[in-house]
């Protein structure tokens, strides 16, 4: 093995030839993270599946390395984000491809090593995670440069090879060509020579209309291994000696262990221990099978002291009350507590909106084992740098001693990024105290995924408002009730402000509406039901507590809900943008028939705006079907339009299932839903013919993998308000009084 | 140990005879293209055929399987399989793509025996296999162009 480390001022170049066979690498070392560095041996993993050998780092400097151009002309592309269906890796290595001047078919993606120093989130400080939709707008110059950079060096390569000036050097798919002297050389052939030429300084980005591969209908780079059934999530990883672990949790929140007999769980062929865990007694079989055996004849008594006992139903007979007071101050203009005491039309609603589950097709689930360097985990991790922390808790390790293997993850929606990192914890604890090195899998059923909690939390909204003598609205309040996502967690300095959690009002306190005298308040309650971030977070409930309150408005004025909308965000181009472009291509002022009815809404959410039109058909039986969804999305540069497609129908499909059925209720404290039988999401046979139209746009990129799903609630409800004349205050939406 | 005809070959598994086939084929086998998500037969992600037709792996014991022929999303080799497979990658039907072996399992055997379906006839097939990242438009395309291409 040869390392050749040349020094370019700030920036450094690696190359490593990786023995036989394995090809040349050739690695990126970018500016801008001049830090202490993290021992050689942490820097040198390349993560799982590397076929083209290592990074090295040098000592001096973290690296930030997210391309490798092997020998073999593959273009490997360092994918720091999770990929559980939103197309980072396609998104990512497009960006690198495009710089690069890469044909698409040579590019290849690997998952990132766990490592804050390289693979931060560029939004979210020195943390390693992916959410809140910002994988390409946090990668969106990071990874262009990094091809940039690679392809500057490939072109000094070739100069100097050639004994030509770099600038009568053309690049184009993975090939660099000299015209007069009709050279030509690819990738792989001068990955060598690109290894020992000077890092520049500074690379020039393309302009927008040089791009080929940004904005074109490139295909998913996933899309084989998923087709094929040899894509590998962490419920696949299978390795010597593995033991699969089953957790009993307690029936209610706040319940603990008081004593257990695991007798006949111990006789059941292939178990192999029973451990107390602080979240449950924990089987640990050779298989699947055996450890639901075990698990199932185990006898637990449960101390319930502490347990919580309360219902949905009373939760929101206190929430009802609650709201009916003042809270902590969100937003305030104007004197809305005045304007509204005086109005002569004063409109009000309550609304409801219940736990929610993530339930991800895939259970929550995580491998660990003990090694003589530290712990090894084999997740589809969202969030490496929390999970490293939690775990090394657990251990009394060092962060870094924590190291992850990268899989797919089957869906998330904010579920594995999970503050506490409970799932992870979990695992690690029956590791801990099972005591030795074996590899444990930590197996969720439907029933604990949908049952051990971590759900959107239940809310209430209480909304207030007034309209002149010409119908616009002077004075808008809302009061927003439940509990804070980020209390009690790491992240509450962060997003909890005067008491206000920025996620509980995300949606209202940003209110694009034109109203004078505009107040939204919180009430953040305490209950021991654990709650936290679900797809698109406070839009969640608030996007459909404004945008059907808006509709009873516009009713109340006698005004179109178009028209009314237009005429309150006449300051707010992009909310326009989507909202005219949705209501145009859905032919918004086309007649539909008798028990037929159309809705709008439209919603910024992670600095992407979506308007959507939905067209209802109400059934004598008083049911309902959702028969058409037009989807406006303004989201900066659609770097994969297809792909933002996907996310916008696939992201809409997420909504309706909560605005169709979808809801986790508590009765005495026991969740009601277990599985799919009770816990309702869209099937095939309710999933709307879907359009999707994409606002042209040179802004940069934002996300695409939230802004789709809230939006869809409120256009069916008022597509069902259309139909009907009626209104709906609570999710799911239902036709029965 | 419990004999079954498995992509086309004699497979002896070690399992207790209630296992459900899912299990068997995923920690028995090590064949893990066939998912668990929910199993009591509600979600569709473990579809495999038995003699060709799909079947819910999870609530199927492996004693039951007899001399049928099990066929997973590992041992395709059929000309409606390739065509489901081809559309599927060429229309980028998957996201996370945890449920697509269960819907191209259950989409292949709609085609097996309905070479032609309607939308209607579609959803009626494949309303046992849900998709939590709604990838549901996309499957309607697929096995439509699918059916196209295997006019």
């Amino acid at each position: 093995m040869t390392n050749h480390d040349i020094d370019s001022g700030r920036r450094r170049f690696l190359v490593v030839s990786a023995g036989a066979g394995a090809g040349l690498t050739l690695g990126m070392v970018l500016a801008g993270c001049e830090r202490e560095a993290p021992p050689a041996e942490e820097q040198a993993q390349a993560g799982p599946g590397k076929a083209g050998g290592k990074v090295v780092a040098e000592s001096r400097f973290a690296p930030n390395a997210f391309v490798r151009i092997g020998g073999d002309n593959s273009v490997t592309v360092i994918a720091k984000h999770l990929e559980m269906g939103q197309g980072t890796y396609t998104g990512l290595a497009t960006l690198v491809a495009e710089e690069l001047d890469a044909a698409w078919s040579q590019v290849r993606v690997e998952a990132a090593p766990a490592d804050p120093e390289r693979y931060n989130n560029l939004f979210w400080g020195r943390t390693q995670g992916t959410g809140g939709s910002t994988s390409m707008a946090n990668s969106w110059e990071q990874m262009r440069k990094a091809g940039a950079t690679a392809r500057a060096m490939l072109v000094a390569a070739a100069a100097q090879a050639w004994d030509v000036a770099e600038d009568q050097i053309e690049v184009s798919e993975g090939v660099l060509r000299h015209a007069g002297s009709q050279r030509q050389a690819s990738f792989g052939e001068l990955a060598e020579n690109a290894a020992r030429q000077p890092v520049p300084e500074d690379v020039m980005l393309k302009d927008p209309h040089e791009y080929r591969l940004i904005g074109a209908r490139l295909p998913r780079k996933d899309s084989k291994a998923k087709t094929d059934g040899s894509a590998r999530f962490t419920q696949d990883v299978q390795l010597p000696e593995m033991l699969t672990a089953l957790v009993a949790h307690p029936p209610r929140f706040g319940a603990k262990v008081k004593r257990f007999d695991a007798g006949k769980a111990r006789q059941v062929d292939g178990v192999a221990q029973v451990v107390q865990i602080p979240t449950g007694v924990a089987v640990l079989a050779r298989d699947f099978w055996s450890a639901k055996k075990g698990r199932d004849a185990l006898a637990i008594e449960w101390d319930e002291s502490g347990a919580f006992r309360q219902g949905s139903a009373e939760i929101f007979a206190r929430y009802s009350e609650l709201a009916r007071q003042p809270g902590s101050v969100a937003r305030d203009e104007g004197d809305s507590d005045g304007t509204l005491q005086g109005a002569a039309r004063r409109i009000e609603a309550e609304m409801h909106f219940p736990y929610l589950a993530h339930a991800a097709m895939e259970p929550m689930n995580c491998v660990v084992q003990r090694t003589a360097q530290g712990v090894e985990i084999w997740n589809g991790d969202q969030y490496q740098t929390p999970d490293q922390h939690a775990v090394a808790g657990v251990f009394g390790i060092e962060p870094q001693q924590v190291k992850i293997h990268m899989l797919y993850a089957g869906g998330s929606f904010g579920r594995r990024a999970n503050p506490q990192s409970d799932y992870v914890v979990e695992a690690a604890q029956i590791a801990k105290a099972s005591g030795g090195q074996r590899p444990v899998k930590l197996v969720w059923t439907r029933e604990d995924d949908m049952r051990a909690g971590y759900y959107r939390p239940l809310y209430l909204h209480r909304l207030e408002a007034a309209l002149d003598e010409n119908g616009n609205p002077i004075a808008w309040r809302q009061r927003i009730v439940g509990q804070s996502i980020a209390a009690g967690t790491a992240f509450e300095g962060m997003l909890v402000k005067d008491g206000v959690d920025v996620t509980s009002v995300e949606g209202a306190a940003n209110l694009p509406y034109a109203i004078p005298n505009l107040r939204v308040e919180l009430h953040t309650t305490e209950l021991p039901v654990p709650v936290q971030w679900w797809r698109s977070v406070g839009s969640t409930h608030t996007a459909f507590a404004v945008e059907t309150f808006i509709d009873r408005l516009a009713a109340e004025a006698g005004r179109d809900p178009l028209a009314f909308r237009q005429a309150l965000l006449r300051e707010q181009p992009r909310h326009l943008g989507v909202l005219n472009l949705a209501a145009e291509k859905a032919g918004w002022d086309r007649p539909l028939g008798q028990g037929r009815g159309r809705g709008i809404a439209v919603h910024e959410s992670f600095n992407s705006y979506v308007a959507q039109v939905a067209e209802v058909s109400v059934h004598p039986d008083n049911s309902f079907s959702v028969d058409r969804v037009v989807i406006a999305i303004d989201c900066g540069l659609a770097v994969n339009p297809d792909i933002v497609r996907a996310q916008m129908e696939g992201g809409m499909g997420y909504g309706l299932s909560a605005a169709l059925a979808s809801e986790i209720s508590l009765e005495d404290g026991r969740v009601v839903q277990g599985n799919f039988d009770t816990y309702r999401v869209l099937r095939i046979d309710q999933m709307p013919a879907v359009e999707v139209h994409i606002l042209p746009s040179s802004q940069p990129p934002t996300g695409v993998g939230e802004p789709a799903t809230p939006v869809i609630a409120p256009a069916v409800a008022n597509a069902l308000r259309a139909a009907t004349g009626r209104d709906f205050d609570r999710l799911p939406l239902s036709l029965s009084a | 140990m419990i004999e079954i005809t498995l992509n086309g070959k004699t497979q002896s598994l070690d399992v207790a005879p209630d296992t459900p086939l899912l299990w068997a084929l995923r920690d028995g086998l090590g064949l893990t293209g066939t998912k668990f998500g929910c199993g009591i037969a509600q979600c569709g992600a473990c579809t495999v055929h038995l003699d060709g037709q799909p079947i819910r792996s999870c609530v199927t014991p492996v004693s039951a399987v007899g001399a049928k022929p099990v066929t997973t999303i590992e041992g395709l080799d059929s000309a409606p399989a390739r065509a489901v497979q081809a559309a599927w990658e060429s229309l980028d039907v998957v996201q996370c793509g945890y449920c697509q072996s269960g819907q191209i399992m259950a989409a292949i055997g709609l085609l097996s025996r309905n070479p032609h379906p309607t939308d209607k006839d579609i959803d009626e097939a494949m309303r046992g296999n849900i998709c939590r990242c709604n990838t549901y438009a996309r499957i309607r395309a697929a096995i439509q162009q699918a059916a196209r291409a295997l006019v």
